[in-house]
């Protein structure tokens, strides 16, 4: 069954926090407070006006209700479901059938995290891959995670595909192409593909310079009706959204080439009444490389086992036939942990027309796929302007 | 919480009330894994129930301990102090004949993917011993 939510939400709000020196040293809650406000207030509204509320970082047990009370809020809706880099895509699919539903009607969705401050504080990490299963099945073998099960799926994937080294740092310099257009990003200096493969392994097959920055940040996404959206400045319509998971270790993933976008993305091109030739600019999340490589194929933005070449020419440069992580990605952009929500709101920037000397002229139609865990779990949102409604 | 044992070095908690066959069997230097009684699967990691059929019979049997390597990851830096001597070590991905895969060791030169691997075993120091692969 195809799910019905196309056109029924649209994101009328986007905020997000970077700092040039990747570190954001305030609180987790006045950080979020801060970005809700922002993007509340780029929809033109306030926070009288929400209704829904998601958000599973912060490290509690009832985030949303805690954050709600902090922000004097009281949601009818909310949702803290945890699917790492997917969860924020997963919270547009949810949020647009609340409100089909008639559960909500404007819903906040916020992340923030400050890995970055907390370690100049001296503090440890939250140990979020130390499952009992993985102490006890993976960490005695020297695992580093998430790294050691990327490293592992990109390795199988030039094993069964001839996927070179060359082609995936073509990735990462195509991202980095992207920051220079970025006065915001992170990293602005350009790369080359020697750059990458001269950075040194980090973990065999992965470079350096093809792991996500670890960076301070926070982003908020303003979601309403499309009755609201209306009355407001500016909309953009979700068309489809869909998530998937398929595993939580990766010696438990099906096929260490195939990820569970797979599924999320065809189900939300379905919903959307689109195809990958109607995309106009992606946003895939980039915690490695090779996340890219696999969303492009899994979404059917090429063969299985042709991402390789798909991507060597700079197909996703500026300029190139299918734009992507026009923003810099959480490659330089910025990285926090969780890079799902700043997919969206790039997304909605470019759909918008507000990414200056990035814009993707004419962008009627997005698509932002968020990653999370080891590969485990993903969330394909499409978006587009009235135009395609 | 599980704890772990300190005193081999090698960070591998104390087992599982549904994992103890395990390891009980590794001081016998066999590898052993659970099969569902319902639908005849091999089931990894040790759990109650049968993730392939929902079946709550899972038994215990000895595997020949060979098998190819189904994805190498090479980590050049220590994941833990244990490992500091052993860099570069491998962390593998192995195919079993009798087909599960499971995460482990192949120590020295780096194996590719479908090298022909067979399990051998690194000792702990409570005489329980960890499961790691060498080339065959």
């Amino acid at each position: 069954m195809i799910n019905s939510i196309r056109g029924a939400a649209a994101i009328v709000g986007v905020a997000d926090e970077v700092s040039p020196s990747g570190v954001i040293d305030v609180p987790l809650r006045e950080l979020e407070a801060r970005v809700i406000t922002a993007a509340l207030a780029d929809a033109g509204l306030s926070l009288s006006d929400v209704d829904g509320l998601c958000t599973c970082t912060g490290g509690t047990l009832m985030h949303s209700v805690e954050l709600a009370e902090y922000l004097g809020i009281t949601p009818r809706f909310t949702d803290a479901t945890q699917t790492g880099g997917a969860s924020y895509g997963l919270y547009i699919e949810h949020a647009a059938a609340a409100i089909a539903a008639g559960l909500a009607e404007t819903v906040v969705i916020v992340y923030a995290s400050t890995p970055r401050a907390a370690r100049k504080r001296g503090e440890k990490g939250l140990g979020v891959f130390a499952t009992p299963e993985r102490l006890e099945w993976e960490t005695p073998f020297g695992v580093m995670l998430p790294l050691s099960a990327y490293a592992l799926a990109t390795n199988r994937h030039m094993a069964v595909y001839g996927t070179t080294a060359e082609q995936l740092a073509r990735i990462a310099v195509d991202t980095r192409t992207w920051a220079t257009r970025n006065p915001r990003a992170n990293q602005r200096d350009p790369i080359t593909v020697d750059d990458v493969l001269n950075s040194g392994y980090v973990v065999e097959p992965i470079h350096k310079l093809e792991c996500c920055l670890v960076t301070d940040g926070a982003a908020a996404v303003v979601v309403t009706s499309a009755q609201r959206a209306r009355q407001l400045e500016r909309q953009v319509y979700v068309l489809g959204a869909a998530s998937a998971t398929s595993h939580a270790m990766i010696t438990q993933m099906p096929d260490l080439t195939a990820t569970p976008g797979a599924v999320s993305g065809p189900a939300a091109f379905a919903a959307a009444g689109l195809t990958p030739d109607d995309i106009d600019v992606v946003q895939l999340y980039d915690s490695f490389t090779i996340t890219v490589l696999l969303a492009l194929e899994d979404l059917g933005f090429c063969k299985k086992g042709e991402g390789g070449p798909f991507v060597a020419d700079g197909v996703l440069a500026p300029g190139g036939a299918l734009p992507g992580q026009t923003s810099g990605g959480g490659l330089a952009y910025t990285h926090p942990g969780a890079f799902g929500a700043f997919l969206l709101v790039e997304a909605t920037r470019q759909l918008r027309g507000e990414c200056g000397g990035r814009q993707v002229a004419g962008a009627q139609t997005a698509l932002a796929h968020g990653t999370g865990g080891v590969l485990s779990a993903t969330s394909t949102v499409i978006l587009g302007t009235e135009a395609v409604l | 919480m599980i704890n772990e044992v300190k005193s081999s070095g090698l960070p591998v908690p104390e087992p599982s009330a549904v994992s103890a066959p395990f390891w009980e069997a590794t001081r016998k230097h066999q590898l052993v894994m659970q099969r569902c009684a319902s639908c005849r699967h091999l089931v990894w990691y040790p759990r109650h129930v049968c993730p392939h059929c929902g079946g709550f019979s899972l038994q215990w049997e000895q595997l020949s301990g060979q098998g190819i390597v189904h994805a190498v990851s090479v980590h050049h830096r220590p994941a833990h102090p244990a490992f500091a001597e052993r860099v570069p070590y491998s962390v593998v991905l192995v195919d079993l004949d009798e087909g599960a895969r499971i995460m482990s060791n192949v120590f020295g030169p780096p194996p590719t993917v479908d090298d022909h691997v067979s399990v051998t075993w690194l000792p702990l120091d409570d005489g329980r011993n960890l499961p790691v692969f060498e080339p065959r």
